[in-house]
């Protein structure tokens, strides 16, 4: 207690110190020049391209890795700035002549197809980066040298000041103003403001689109390797600085307002200060502060701070999920019974580990199936699935390893807390729209991890919980696949029921035209808001099966790549199909389960997988199965027609 | 052309569309039935996304099972399998691939594992399913005390013992004023909390002046160095490692932050982060580590000649423990004459004692935690390249949890 | 007692004046037509009818009740309406399935999770659209339509709310002169049978003269002339400001910025 007294007395002192507040102001901006200029290019390829580009940590990473290797040989050639600022530079176009190799081999390829598959896209690409950079650099970390000319402090009221830094201050609004003079004095810079207000007026004004869009994704590639360049002299080049760095830079960008380069600045700013200030007051607050700020700006202001409503929202466009809502015919029907018949049979073909491995398909089957509900019914793309996932894994941990109550409980429990999760969060979240929406997900399920993170007393902190068994009569492996089966399939039938219902009409209706939804008298935030609240019922049962399934429960249930798979899952299978997401699961689990025993670069082979499916199967699985039907002429219609005809 | 395109779309599909049923049907398929011959191993590790650590334990471990079956392997002239499988870095992906190795694999026990997560999920997993774990990695202390249980034992030594080490080295120096920055996890956390206990028996008159928790891989380098700045400590006690470490290094050498400062550091001599570290490898912090460049005893040095001649790279700490946990498995086998995991468990609780090259090693039965010791001693700098001074092997048995604190923490 | 009556509405954006005490009424069985130049804010009006817009000052009473400022699917509950400007259908569905949509929501299903929403209220669908003429294409996906059959649908599907008062923002912009003429047609007939109150706005000058009861002209938010058709041709304000120094009333000009919104 009274230990506490003195440290909370010790941190007066130091915030009363002024020279020193005035210093970890400048710490603030100097991180914020680096995250503004990653940020810039992220938001720069998203207003012109529409794509949430998972692989802007990527290019940043590569930046650094560019550096490390092509600055140290520079300044062996002469050890001076402009020397260290020619290899910054070339790292940066290095980069960007990778961004543009990805524009041109993946990118342009898939512009026609749904936005979220070319996020899709993107993530093979992280995965395959990853391995890569492992492969060509090693796994050890690799510190750059020290910038020449600035390796050393000035001092600034008493305190040591490394140089650097004040010219990494110096950099950010110098990139800004770069970025205004492009944006407002050269040709291509109009046409990216003009596209990242409104892409189709762009299309039709003729204008060569291709080039544009690989001209911004050079542009935003070689911000995003500048931004990695710059921080070698600070940060060791790693292997998992992508990750790291990705998820802040969404958030400075959507704080900002998405396609806003003067937002992005502001957003980096407020962003690096809170931080720089935030860890003097509460030292562990580092890993949820964006996120609640996120959560604040948005649900404040629903276009972030400098950002517009999307452009053309009013407008009349096919949507991405479920188009036409397929009704099963005889084929389908055969499907459903074969594959009924061999998830029956299992148990008795395959061994223990096959079993095991079922038992986890059928808790993402039925979390990525809940998410689908959402994304290809309700057009609410949410990129934080896992928190409700989480919540019903905890929820069920907790009763059985604290409370001591027995799975059955447990597994009740598990949805109805997840509900009640995805309701709370779900009812900020109904009110933004497309990528605010997405975003304020993720943050919700980024504040959900971090209560988990570091509850230790309740949740175990980042250990997690152990010891979330099944009741005795459900512990054999075989009975345990068939109790999650009957669950899972329950579930399923209940919710595609839901889908075929008027209420899943009426979440396609707010979905395909929220204005006219209302004129018809739809409360369409209400019906979103129970859809939210379902779906996250749902997986929150999954979750509850999930945890009995390992056995235990952490954080990483609910991580940001949780909710990627899930996403990665729904979007394999295809949003457009109500059945796509169970395959998606299957395949995206087996293939990885696959992989995994193969190599230490699975990674890499998944990514390809990831790559390749999208490609061939620009609209997942099931729904490039269907479009092959139809093409070969399969399809019930045409089969009935044919009946009809006399022979 | 249109009609070439969709061809080839349908061919891609089709390709596809098989991968997916090959995965399907490997599902299926009942694995061979292990028979006989070779002793396997199940070794799980996070050898994609923690390589620079996992990579060389499992080249070490490979040095020592080709050894063991070049001198006739165990159990009477069997072989010794080690299969080799990544953990995913994830409780979940890692109880999947420890289920693999048990019903696929065969697998007579498991070890293995790095983050502390995985470490736990993976000894429940074996609690419940009644296999010996090998944990040889994960610090955490929770996996030999609150959350330890009879089928676990730990190699490495753990978070406590390493920080009682460094709470020794620094004793003497009779710093007062404390500061902590540790990684924003339970590892990070943990630390800092034994540092906290343990420093104020050694010093009584310590206080702790502040404590910063970066998130980890994430941290604000320049805001944190200048809070820690703020404080005007007299010591600073580190947790960080790989990335952040190296940032903080660097930005507290070019503040001065570490002048006239007494650093007592987890983990810092290891090559995996000395590497790293290069010409800004800071002079004098009193860290745990791996000196393997200065070790002359021959047993030692054999090993890491070998290992050198093998895999033309230096020795990291990863390697030296994934070759003693090779012998380790070696002696187990031996002494239990079987592969049954209650004979196993037996022979390891019973005054168990297996030869490492840093010498003999011994598991205590109370918390099934081995007496592996660390090397503690200070940082230097040699030319370009980072290294380790007045350094000595610090014997792990000395440093144990308190039988006591065991007792009341323990479940059993 | 009108079946809807505006009284004194108000709306600026930003210091644009958009409607200055705007003031209206709408008898059942009876065409209202707004028309004046782009900008003048006849949309503007119709949001602040339809609860997309809460005016500024004013009130908007509908058979007696005061309905200002509150939601628009409160309002269609009341008995109004509405066609969009930019048609707005389900894209995703049937055509029948878009009137089968309000017909559920009219009944109060939308939350229910157990019957086919396919087989609903199906034949009073097909009997709204045989009304409207689109009944032989019930089966076709919304998508796939011409822009003058969305009209079509969406007035099908704003009957489904059994209204008192239709609401329709530029019924025919978009359509061939010959489809305009129909459409108008249909919608008199229907306001005349069913003893609907219309309110609409339009560009097409045949269709406003041919059709409405009542014309107010709005210019820069103000009402500047109301009454009967041929008051309105005759009145020398309208003709200067709006039908401009080409004289006639046949709206050549006003056409002529219809093709351009």
């Amino acid at each position: 207690m009274t230990a506490k007294r003195i440290v909370a007395a010790k941190r007066d002192h130091h915030l009363s110190d002024l020279s020193f507040l005035l210093v970890q102001a400048l710490n603030g901006l100097a991180s914020a020049s680096s995250l503004f200029i990653i940020a810039a290019g992220l938001t720069i390829v998203f207003g012109v391209t529409r794509i949430v580009n998972f692989a802007h940590g990527s290019f940043y990473m590569l930046g650094a890795y560019f550096g490390v290797t092509l600055i140290p040989r520079l300044l062996d050639v002469s050890s001076s700035f402009p020397m260290f600022l020619a290899g910054v530079l070339a790292a940066a176009l290095g980069v960007g002549l990778i961004g543009v190799a990805m524009e041109l081999v993946l990118l342009r390829r898939i512009y026609k197809v749904p936005e979220l598959f070319q996020l899709l896209a993107t993530f093979g690409v992280v995965l395959a980066v990853q391995d890569l950079v492992l492969k060509i650099w090693g796994p050890l970390d690799i510190l750059g040298p020290r910038a020449p000319g600035l390796r050393g402090a000035v001092d600034i009221l008493g305190h040591r000041f490394p140089s650097y830094e004040l010219f990494l201050i110096a950099m950010g609004p110098l990139v800004l103003g770069a970025l205004w003079l492009l944006m407002h004095k050269t040709r291509f810079g109009v046409l990216v403001r003009a596209a990242t207000q409104d892409r189709e007026m762009v299309g039709a004004l003729g204008v060569n689109q291709a080039l544009l869009f690989t001209g911004a994704l050079f542009l935003g590639a070689a911000l995003a390797g500048l931004g990695g360049a710059l921080q070698t002299p600070k940060l060791a080049a790693n292997p998992h600085m992508d990750i790291s760095v990705i998820a802040e830079a969404f958030v400075v960008t959507v704080v900002g307002g998405m396609g806003s380069v003067p937002g992005a600045f502001l957003a980096a700013l407020l962003i690096a200060e809170l931080q720089a200030f935030g860890i003097l007051i509460f030292p562990k607050i580092t890993l949820v502060l964006v996120f609640l700020l996120m959560a604040l700006v948005l649900v404040v202001r629903p276009w972030g701070l400098m950002g517009r409503p999307e452009a053309g929202q009013a407008r009349v466009v096919l949507p991405e999920g479920i188009v036409r809502l397929q009704r099963f015919g005889r084929a389908e029907h055969v499907a459903v019974a074969a594959a009924g018949v061999i998830l029956l049979a299992l148990p008795l073909v395959g061994d223990a580990y096959a079993i095991k491995v079922a038992i986890e398909v059928l808790a993402f089957a039925l979390a990525a199936f809940s998410l689908n509900f959402l994304i290809g019914v309700g057009g609410i793309v949410s990129f934080g699935h896992a928190a409700y996932f989480g919540l019903g894994a905890y929820a069920a941990g907790l009763m059985v390893t604290r409370l001591g109550l027995p799975m059955e409980p447990a597994l009740i429990a598990a949805p109805v807390i997840a509900g009640l999760g995805a309701a709370l969060f779900g009812f900020f979240v109904v009110r933004l729209t497309g990528i605010y929406l997405a975003m304020l997900t993720l943050a919700f399920a980024q504040i959900v991890y971090a209560v988990a993170f570091q509850w230790v007393e309740v949740t175990g902190g980042d250990n997690g919980v152990v010891g979330v068994w099944p009741s005795r009569w459900a512990g054999g492996r075989t009975t345990y696949y068939y109790l999650a089966l009957v669950v899972v399939a329950a579930a399923v039938v209940l919710l595609r029921r839901g889908i075929y219902a008027p209420f899943g009409y009426t979440l396609r209706a707010a979905r395909d035209s929220a204005v006219r939804a209302d004129a018809i008298g739809i409360d369409v935030r209400t019906h979103r808001w129970l859809a939210f609240t379902i779906a996250g019922a749902a997986a929150g049962l999954a979750g509850g099966l999930f945890a009995f399934s390992k056995g235990s429960i952490d954080p990483t249930l609910i991580s940001i790549p949780m909710s990627v798979d899930f996403l990665v899952m729904t979007l394999l299978g295809g949003v457009q199909t109500v059945v796509g997401p169970l395959v998606g699961a299957a395949a995206f689990h087996s293939i990885r389960d696959l992989l995994m025993p193969l190599t230490d670069y699975w990674r890499l082979l998944l990514g390809l997988a990831i790559i390749a499916i999208v490609l061939a199967f620009p609209r997942g699985i099931v729904g490039g199965a269907l479009l092959l039907r139809s093409r070969l002429g399969w399809d019930d219609a045409v089969a009935r027609a044919r009946a009809r005809t006399p022979a | 052309m249109y009609a070439r395109m969709q061809l080839r779309r349908t061919f891609l599909a089709t390709v596809a569309a098989a991968g997916l049923v090959a995965s399907v049907a490997g599902l299926a398929s009942a694995p061979a039935m292990a028979q006989g011959q070779p002793v396997k191993i199940g070794e799980l590790n996070s050898y994609s996304r923690f390589a620079a650590f996992a990579v060389p334990y499992r080249n070490g471990m490979q040095l020592a099972q080709e050894e063991i079956n070049a001198k006739g392997g165990v159990l009477g002239g069997r072989k010794l399998e080690i299969v080799f499988r990544d953990d995913g870095s994830t409780p979940g992906d890692a109880v999947r691939v420890a289920e693999e190795l048990l019903t696929r694999e065969n697998v007579s026990f498991l070890a293995g594992t790095f983050l502390s997560n995985v470490g736990l999920a993976v000894a429940d997993f074996a609690n419940q399913k009644k296999t010996l774990f090998i944990a040889t990695e994960p610090l955490t202390d929770a996996i030999t005390m609150g959350a330890g249980n009879r089928y676990t034992f730990r190699v490495r030594p753990s978070t406590y013992m390493q920080t009682k080490m460094l709470v020794e080295a620094v004793k003497a120096k009779g710093v007062k004023k404390w500061a902590i920055v540790a990684p924003n996890y339970e590892y990070g956390q943990s630390a800092a909390a034994n540092f906290k206990k343990l420093i104020k028996v050694a010093t009584p008159d310590a206080e702790i002046v502040g404590e910063q928790f970066p998130a980890l891989g994430k941290i604000d380098a320049g805001a944190t160095v200048a809070a820690l700045e703020s404080l005007k400590p007299d010591g600073i006690f580190n947790v960080l490692f790989g990335a952040d470490l190296t940032t903080f290094v660097r930005e507290g050498n070019t503040r001065g932050l570490f002048e006239k400062r007494t650093v007592a550091s987890l983990l810092t001599g290891e090559p995996e982060y000395l590497i790293p570290l290069g010409e800004e490898t800071p002079e004098g912090w009193i860290v745990t580590g791996y000196p393997w460049d200065q070790i002359t005893d021959a047993p030692h040095k054999a090993f890491i000649d070998a290992y050198r001649a093998k895999f033309n790279d230096t020795p990291r700490l990863g390697s030296f423990l994934g070759y003693s946990v090779g012998y380790m498995m070696r002696d187990l086998l031996e002494k239990a004459g079987s592969t049954d995991t209650e004979k196993l468990i037996a022979t390891l609780k019973g005054d168990f004692k297996f030869t490492s090259v840093a010498g003999p090693v011994a598991i205590r039965a109370l918390d099934q935690q081995s007496t592996m010791g660390a090397w503690v001693g200070e940082t230097t700098k040699q030319g370009k390249a980072g290294a380790m001074k007045n350094w000595k092997y610090e014997d792990g048995a000395k440093y144990l949890f308190p039988e006591a604190e065991v007792k009341a923490a323990r479940k059993e | 007692m009108s079946l809807l009556a505006a009284e004194g509405l108000d709306k600026s954006f930003g210091g644009v004046v958009a409607a200055r005490n705007v003031t209206f009424a709408v008898e059942a069985g009876k065409l209202l037509a707004i028309i004046g130049p782009n900008g003048a804010g006849k949309s503007t009006i119709f949001n602040m009818v339809g609860g997309q817009l809460r005016p500024d000052a004013g009130r908007v009473m509908l058979a007696g009740h005061d309905i200002t400022g509150l939601a628009p699917r409160r309002i269609w509950r009341l008995g109004v309406g509405r066609t969009f400007q930019v048609a707005q259908t389900f894209v995703s569905m049937t055509v029948a399935e878009n009137v089968q949509m309000a017909l559920i929501s009219r009944h109060g299903r939308t939350r229910a999770w157990w019957p086919d929403a396919s087989g609903l209220y199906r034949e009073e669908a097909i009997a709204l659209l045989d009304r409207v003429g689109m009944s032989a294409n019930a089966e076709r996906p919304s998508s796939e339509l011409a822009y003058g059959d969305v009209k079509r649908v969406e007035l099908a599907v704003a009957l489904a709310g059994a209204p008192k008062l239709l609401l329709m923002d530029e019924p025919t912009a978009g359509m061939a002169p010959k489809e305009r003429a129909q459409l108008m047609e249909l919608v008199h007939g229907i306001a005349r049978e069913r003893g609907l109150g219309v309110l609409f706005t339009e560009h097409d000058m045949d269709a406003v003269f041919a059709h409405a009861d009542d014309i107010i002209v709005l210019v820069r938010g103000e009402i500047i002339a109301a009454g009967r058709p041929d008051e309105v041709r005759a009145n020398a304000r309208v003709r200067e400001v709006y039908l401009g120094g080409s004289g006639g009333a046949d709206g050549g000009p006003a056409r002529t910025s219809a093709t351009a919104g």
